[in-house]
């Protein structure tokens, strides 16, 4: 006998009340990455020491634009989703649990959102 | 099912480390340096857009011996859960569960994770010429 109501197996999101999300959501963002990061370590390689104008002239190009802000979003998603797992498996004061998980959110949030604007500023400068 | 014959989570007082435990610990370390090191891109791409003479101090900061140590230390990081990301894609798709198998693919994640890393600051510092 299941003592899960009718309605909650059809839901099918479990004690989490998310079902496989999270789970899921790290492996999209995984495979995305796999591209964005070899185009990202080369890209570093390539500017090893570079001045102010040649840093410029990379980050205002469109397409190095285009796929600093998809590292970035995709990256910073990434790390908090994984960050997330870390704190639950060591962290087992309720409160100091969701406070965390806030703080690491909101971090991840405000440095995704610094790092496209900074990027869509030299873009949008020229 | 009797309790005995359930998996359980490693005793840590009592465990023998393996290589594939050894691996499967250093990536989530390498996932939670990598976290702290986007910090440092965030500080590096909005440098690039406050002007030339913050990007200078930005530049002069990661090119210092502290700096280059850092970054060579986050492409380290960043090649390992790269390789080791996608190891951990196939199981996901339900190949390499078997033990020889798990520990010939964790010995090919630490090669290439050496190769590509020492090959991205050789070809850096060759473009260049140095930082």
């Amino acid at each position: 006998m299941s003592l899960r109501s009718p309605l909650g197996r059809v839901r099918g999101l479990g004690a989490a009340r998310e079902g496989v999300g999270h789970w899921w959501h790290q492996r999209l963002t995984s495979i995305a990455l796999v591209p964005l990061t070899i185009w990202f370590a080369a890209s570093l390689v390539s500017l090893i020491g570079a001045d102010y104008f040649t840093m410029r002239e990379w980050m205002g190009s469109p397409l190095a634009a285009g796929l600093l802000i998809l590292f970035l979003v995709a990256g910073f998603y990434h790390a908090a989703l994984g960050l997330q797992v870390v704190i639950e498996d060591y962290l087992h004061h309720e409160g100091a649990k969701i406070a965390l998980l806030m703080a690491v959110n909101a971090l991840a949030l405000v440095l995704a959102l610094t790092g496209v604007l900074a990027v869509l500023s030299v873009l949008f400068a020229g | 099912m009797s309790a005995r014959n359930r998996p359980l989570s490693p005793h840590l007082q009592v465990y023998r480390p393996q290589m594939t435990s050894i691996l499967s610990i250093t990536h989530r370390l390498t996932g939670v340096a990598l976290a702290l090191g986007a910090i440092l891109l965030v500080y590096w791409l909005a440098a690039a857009a406050s002007g030339a003479e913050v990007f200078e101090d930005a530049r002069g900061l990661i090119g210092s011996w502290i700096g280059r140590l850092a970054l060579f230390g986050w492409t380290l990081a960043l090649f390992y859960h790269l390789c080791n990301g996608i190891r951990h894609l196939f199981w996901d798709a339900g190949h390499g569960y078997a033990l020889p198998d798990a520990e010939r693919s964790g010995w090919a994640v630490l090669a290439a994770t050496v190769v590509l890393t020492l090959a991205a600051w050789i070809a850096g510092y060759a473009m260049r010429g140095g930082v």
